[in-house]
């Protein structure tokens, strides 16, 4: 019955640290991803993401605390006795073998025969649509072809776990949207884990069952996609995660569903009701594409927030992105605003850079953050 | 008028550019050795070499017993080196490689390989020979501690004396190469073999060997030429009693037996360059210029 509970594939992550020397790269994280899960590890370059990747794929010894896969610790286990196989950042193919061979390398360490290991390696090389390659070199791949090949020599051994260091980064933006699809397909195919490292917050939002955000060598957030672009915990998920207005206030007051925050310039803000003190200043977020703008002195009176959720300031950038324009309005509250407004509504009134304008949003659509 | 000229510097501009290294690769190479084939048809007696074009020298080689029994000795002892510093400058190269973990520790540690070298190798060879001599400090201190009873005979003017001086002289040829070319494997290779389920030994067979080839390549080919053209470590260290390719040419020089020993030299480069040509055949050294 305990097998039930914790199939293999289950990765959970407790308490676990990682020093290099006097450097903490992990700071004592705990986290837990389901079997048969799309998990995207996402933080900006040394955040501990990639260390923590290589935590669970044993290639880093853990300082402190516990990796466990299914019911079995596999803190000290070597990386080939934990059913976890890893495609690396550069692919790490090795060069003096040809596709079949690379793919077949892991079945030759364990002795199998030539005739098996090469029949199993072409069913591999098929399944990525590699098969008319068997034969190259690594160098005379592209580097899309490349990472099939990685991706099939990671797959050759049946593993629980897919750890991927990266895996797109190397790619052209078109190829990367080509194999982001294939990687999500293959997964739910598979239906093991996959365990990705990036630091585009695009590739995650469009993998990930759970996101995991890491900063400073902690786990910010961990969360399905939508809760995290939604409900950021903290002011970095927001910003990270693109696409959100941080703002402060100091708490005023509290209405039956929110709390009051005073901004600068005597704006007050509502936010979602937390359990802040009288005086405190507070962060909360706002998505950007749940701003209204408008010139000053138009459209506000009839606002039933009229003297609530609004910013005032002067427009400074305005940036066309094809199906929505980006505009940016330096603000008491906030030196870059942003906006993001449908293409056709904004044509139909262009507001010039220049111009002052105020920025409102509707009830609920402020979320308090957490300090840290 | 040509509407479309463009500037391009004429024809001897680009031979002008050239000439610098074909004058030294001519002086240098290609006339002495022509000389050497010229003078290996010659005719020579007592006192005199006399220019003429005889087959003599080349027959009186290839038929003689002696050639073959040198050529014999001195390809026995191009293996044995060969053998020996392959498995210690990988070994070295390896340990420099992969197990120091910092730069410096590496730099101090290569450096301490080439501190032989700053010595002449005679100097090199001949301080074996108070060290391993009948009466020598290894002799004398193994029959004090009671070892062996009598003096070990082998241990100087012999072949051993032979191998262990060439791959005193020649390791560090086998060493840089390889260490060079270690240091050019990307370590995640290493992680992913292990990744993929490989021991050490495994990881060695299956990737690094095979990556460090071009460097194997260059390092044998220098101690293979060395050895195979070298008389006086021969000489020096197995007292006279080894012969050698090279001392059959110093012998035949010292008779004034010039055109023999053209002759053989110009088949000793015959047999080197198909030494070297089967090594390339087997190892792409390109990879590594």
């Amino acid at each position: 019955m305990a097998e039930a509970l914790s199939p293999r594939g289950t990765i959970e992550i407790v308490s676990v640290t990682k020093r290099f020397g006097d450097t903490v790269a992990v700071d004592s994280i705990n986290l837990k991803i389901p079997a048969g899960s799309y998990c995207c590890l996402l933080g900006p370059s040394g955040c501990g993401k990639t260390t923590t990747l290589r935590m669970i794929a044993g290639h880093e010894r853990v300082s402190e605390g516990d990796v466990i896969f299914g019911n079995q610790n596999v803190t000290d286990l070597p990386p080939t006795r934990r059913g976890t196989a890893m495609m690396f950042q550069s692919y790490a193919l090795f060069p003096h073998l040809d596709c079949t061979e690379n793919v077949a390398f892991s079945l030759k360490m364990r002795g199998a025969k030539k005739e098996e290991r090469v029949k199993r390696a072409r069913e591999l090389l098929d399944m990525v649509d590699m098969e008319p390659y068997a034969r190259r070199l690594p160098s005379q791949l592209s580097g899309g072809q490349q990472q099939r090949v990685a991706l099939a020599r990671a797959l050759i051994t049946n593993p629980d776990v897919l750890l991927l260091d990266e895996p797109l980064s190397a790619l052209d933006p078109f190829l990367r949207t080509r194999m982001r699809a294939e990687l999500k397909r293959l997964q739910k195919e598979l239906g093991i884990s996959f365990v990705h490292v990036t630091h585009s917050q695009e590739e995650a939002m469009a993998l990930a069952d759970l996101v995991v955000i890491m900063n400073e060598g902690r786990i910010e957030q961990a969360g399905p996609a939508r809760t995290v672009f939604n409900r950021p915990r903290t002011p970095f998920v927001a910003r990270f995660i693109g696409g959100h207005n941080v703002l402060s206030g100091i708490v005023e007051g509290r209405t039956d569903d929110a709390v009051v925050l005073k901004g600068a310039n005597g704006v007050r803000f509502l936010v979602d009701a937390e359990t802040v003190r009288q005086g405190d200043r507070v962060s909360f977020s706002v998505r950007c594409d749940r701003v209204a703008v408008a010139r000053e002195g138009t459209g506000a009176a009839s606002h039933p927030y009229d003297n609530f959720n609004r910013v005032r300031g002067v427009m400074r950038s305005v940036e066309y992105q094809g199906s929505w324009v980006r505009l940016g309005m330096e603000s008491p509250d906030s030196d870059d605003f942003v906006m993001a407004v449908n293409e056709a509504a904004y044509f139909a009134d262009p507001i010039a850079v220049g111009e002052r304008v105020n920025a409102s949003w509707g009830a609920g659509e402020a979320h308090i953050l957490a300090d840290q | 008028m040509k509407p479309f000229a463009r500037f391009s510097p004429g024809d001897a501009t680009s031979y002008v550019q050239v000439a610098p290294l074909a004058v030294i690769f001519a002086l240098f190479l290609v006339v002495p050795i022509a000389t050497i084939i010229v003078v290996s048809f010659w005719d020579y007696d007592e006192f005199r070499i006399l220019p003429d074009f005889i087959w003599d020298n080349y027959l009186y080689l290839l038929t003689s017993k002696v050639t073959l029994a040198t050529y014999v000795n001195t390809v026995k002892y191009a293996a044995l080196v060969w053998a020996l510093t392959f498995s210690i400058g990988f070994t070295v190269a390896y340990f420099l490689a992969f197990h120091v973990r910092t730069q410096t520790w590496q730099i101090v540690l290569f450096v301490l390989c080439t501190i032989p070298f700053w010595t002449s190798n005679i100097i090199r060879m001949i301080s074996w020979i108070p060290f391993l001599g009948r009466n020598g400090l290894l002799n004398s201190t193994l029959v004090h501690l009671g070892v062996v009873d009598e003096p070990l005979e082998f241990l100087l003017f012999s072949d051993f004396a032979v191998v262990l001086a060439f791959v005193h002289l020649y390791t560090l040829f086998m060493v840089v190469p390889i260490f060079n070319s270690m240091m050019r494997i990307d370590r995640s290779l290493i992680e992913a073999a292990v990744d993929a389920g490989a021991s050490g030994w495994q990881v060695i067979r299956n990737v690094i060997l095979p990556l460090t080839k071009p460097g194997i390549g260059i390092g044998s080919i220098f101690v293979v030429t060395l050895v195979m053209g070298d008389f006086i470590t021969v000489r020096l260290m197995s007292g006279g009693q080894s012969s050698s390719v090279g001392i059959a040419m110093s012998n035949e020089i010292a008779l004034l037996q010039y055109p023999a020993a053209a002759a053989n030299a110009v088949v000793l480069l015959i047999v080197v360059l198909l030494m070297v040509a089967a090594m390339l055949r087997v190892v792409d050294v390109r990879k590594e210029l």
